[in-house]
């Protein structure tokens, strides 16, 4: 915390003056008709943007010489907050006098740097840098259209963190090099969830193909089974000695099945496991607390707990109820 | 540049009145009213008359009691967590019921409670925007229930819950009742010996008194376990050395409240209804609620293609204050609760703009307003896709 955070509601005194400015006088607001294109003999794009996680919408207008994809005119309409407008503004000059290719490299840092007094000070606080995600987004959607392609095809990579730009593989190297056991380890080591917040659990104000603490769960399942692979040769799941699969098979249930089940003031535990020498590993459960005599416990919840062994850990697992 | 106040639910400015009556308790009457010397005894006709005057403005009975604490916020919090406590300490019961548009002072404490393991029924508006009653006669159990707490005026919409037939619904049951009353005091008449509510919780700066000060209204025989324990202050039930100035000048807001009360039922709502004749002007907004629901100093209007923060903007580079609950305006991020459960399109929550009256408000200020309005919603329109919503 500090002292902003005590007092609260600082959210203006953080904007840079270059934000305000752009607010109160934006300079490429407005539109571009299929008649002013026409007339500069210039290839129109005209790119819609929708943000579920703010509500905010942007349309992207481009003005494109057919001969060398340069942007030779830029323009857009924004339904957003101050930052939002600020950051389509600046979005728009920055892409004029480019190529469909180098406007298509710029990304939402990039504008929000653009926005910024000084060099070492942020624009806007941290909540609003998804703002400028949105100019980065459309510039994408933009490009797309022009170039006849899908928006998919211009990400590279899997972005888990838009605010900051942050890549499930970056997030799954760092985790295994530097053997990270908490979220807030990973905000540290690569800014991930440090502005938003939406990428690190359900729940925040915009959903998530991927979320920090799964990927962390998940990492730290995969670093187990390495762990133990990692002898002269690799083995299956049904290789292993029963103690082995025991502790994986904890260790899922505790980080992805518990959770769940305690919310509901439920448990339960494995009390036996067996294989069965056809390559089929019998895991015998008991419920405890309000999971035990709970009418989901053999429909809904089994169906949970056998999905995700299977899931987690792998198929060959079969569930049964004591 | 003259600025115009129009936030008077989020706080109120101190009644210049108010505030010369709190004067001498800072360098003259400062004694601490537990002490046995002058110092003490002298400022104790002062808070004497001060607690007269809370009691007259709410109509409280002479047996019942107003305990005397920092500010509304811990009045919800007392109540709610003492009907907790006593559930583990004496009766077993932890069901509580509350509704949907809560304060965060209401819902963020039994959100916490949950936490703990108590069942809170959260009751949801129906289309008037105020909690039906027979969702709450649907939802109490004598036997298990413990507290209900709705409040009394939403402060985002102005509407008014009928509070008294909740308290009879939660007298018939034998369920204890509690309602906050923060944005009713000054607004609406509030009579506690018509409206049956066994605690009522009230802050006096919603009413030009200053911050940090606030009551706990306590039918006769009810009580509370403290919320703060430590000295005899207000008969144990809540210790602290009390802010004797503020307190003294709540009393006296108070009893101005009251007696403006007229005032604003007349003048205010007239301001307010002119405010909001010249909004409805304007294509594509719509207020929030029936305008004989509200309490009479309350607009929340949507303005179609305007996100609520840039409105806040420019209304402020003008001067003029009011409030917003849009998701983009918060720290969080969150959309306001009060906005999500209205349910009112989903735009609301984007676009909810609430102005706020208070007396002091004038002719002129509407006017200024009312044209500074009409010039943001054409500088952001022109900004924004007003004209088709199908942008994904």
């Amino acid at each position: 915390m500090g002292k902003n955070d005590l007092i609260g509601g600082a959210l203006w005194e953080q904007y840079s003056d270059k934000v305000s400015h752009r607010m109160n006088n934006p300079k490429y607001m407005g539109e571009i008709t299929q008649e002013q294109a026409a007339a500069k003999k210039a290839k129109l794009v005209v790119a819609d943007y929708g943000s579920d996680a703010c509500g905010d919408a942007v349309r992207l207008y481009w003005l494109i010489d057919p001969s060398n994809d340069k942007i030779i005119d830029a323009k857009y309409k924004s339904f957003g907050c101050g930052t939002a407008i600020a950051s389509s503004d600046v979005m728009a000059e920055m892409c004029i006098g480019l190529t469909v290719d180098q406007a298509v490299k710029i990304t939402n840092i990039d504008v929000e740097k653009e926005l910024r007094d000084r060099p070492d000070k942020a624009a806007v606080p941290p909540q609003k840098m998804h703002c400028s995600v949105m100019a980065y987004d459309v510039i994408k959607k933009a490009a797309s259209i022009y170039k006849n392609v899908d928006m998919s095809s211009l990400v590279d990579t899997e972005i888990v963190c838009e605010c900051a730009q942050v890549t499930l593989s970056t997030i799954k190297d760092v985790i295994k090099i530097n053997n990270l056991t908490t979220v807030e380890q990973i905000t540290q080591y690569t800014k991930a969830g440090a502005f938003c917040k939406s990428c690190i659990k359900p729940g925040g104000h915009e959903n998530r193909r991927y979320y920090l603490e799964d990927i962390l769960r998940d990492t730290r399942t995969e670093m187990e089974r390495e762990k133990l692979n990692s002898g002269p040769e690799f083995k299956e799941f049904s290789e292993l000695t029963l103690i082995q699969r025991h502790g994986i098979v904890q260790r899922a249930i505790s980080e992805s099945i518990l959770p769940m089940l305690n919310n509901d003031g439920g448990s339960v535990e494995v009390v036996d496991m067996k294989d069965t020498g056809n390559g089929v590993t019998e895991i015998y459960i008991r419920y405890k607390g309000t999971c035990a005599g709970c009418a989901a416990s053999h429909t809904s919840t089994y169906e949970m707990i056998n999905s995700t062994l299977k899931d987690k850990v792998d198929k060959s697992i079969r569930v049964h109820i004591l | 540049m003259k600025r115009i106040y129009l936030d008077n639910n989020a706080t109120t400015m101190v009644d210049p009145a108010v505030k010369e009556t709190m004067d001498p308790f800072f360098c003259e009457m400062y004694g601490n009213p537990n002490s046995l010397h002058s110092f003490g005894i002298e400022v104790r006709s002062y808070m004497k008359q001060a607690l007269d005057r809370l009691y007259a403005g709410i109509n409280a009975g002479d047996e019942d009691d107003i305990l005397i604490n920092s500010c509304a916020t811990e009045g919800n919090n007392t109540v709610i967590k003492s009907a907790y406590f006593d559930g583990v300490l004496n009766t077993g019961k932890k069901h509580f019921i509350t509704s949907a548009i809560e304060h965060p002072a209401v819902s963020n404490t039994f959100h916490f409670l949950e936490q703990l393991g108590a069942d809170v029924t959260w009751l949801p508006v129906n289309l008037d925007g105020i909690i039906d009653p027979q969702a709450l006669r649907d939802a109490i159990d004598p036997d298990r229930t413990a507290l209900v707490s709705i409040m009394w005026a939403n402060n985002e919409t102005g509407l008014i819950n009928p509070v008294d037939e909740y308290a009879s619904i939660c007298r018939e049951n034998g369920v204890k009742f509690h309602v906050d009353a923060v944005q009713s005091v000054g607004k609406i008449p509030i009579d506690m010996k018509k409206m049956q509510a066994d605690y009522i919780t009230f802050s006096a700066h919603k009413f030009h008194g200053p911050k940090g000060i606030g009551g706990l209204y306590m039918r006769k025989g009810c009580t509370i376990i403290p919320l703060f324990h430590g000295g005899e202050q207000m008969a144990g039930l809540r210790a602290g050395t009390i802010n004797t100035p503020f307190f003294i000048g709540m009393g006296f807001a108070m009893e101005l409240a009251v007696k403006n009360l007229d005032y604003e039922t007349v003048e205010v709502r007239r301001l307010r209804d002119r405010l909001e004749d010249a909004i409805l002007q304007i294509e594509d907004v719509e207020v929030v609620g029936s305008r004989e629901l509200r309490t009479p100093n309350t607009i929340l209007a949507s303005f179609r293609g305007i996100e609520g923060e840039a409105f806040l903007w420019d209304l402020n580079q003008k001067g003029i204050a009011a409030s917003t609950g849009s998701a983009c305006a918060s720290e969080s991020l969150e959309a306001n609760q009060t906005f999500l459960a209205m349910n009112i399109g989903g735009e609301l929550a984007h676009t909810g703009i609430r102005f706020s009256l208070s007396r002091f408000n004038t002719d002129k200020e509407i006017d200024t307003a009312i044209e500074v309005i009409r010039g943001a919603v054409k500088r952001l329109r022109a900004i924004s896709l007003t004209s088709d919503k199908q942008y994904i």
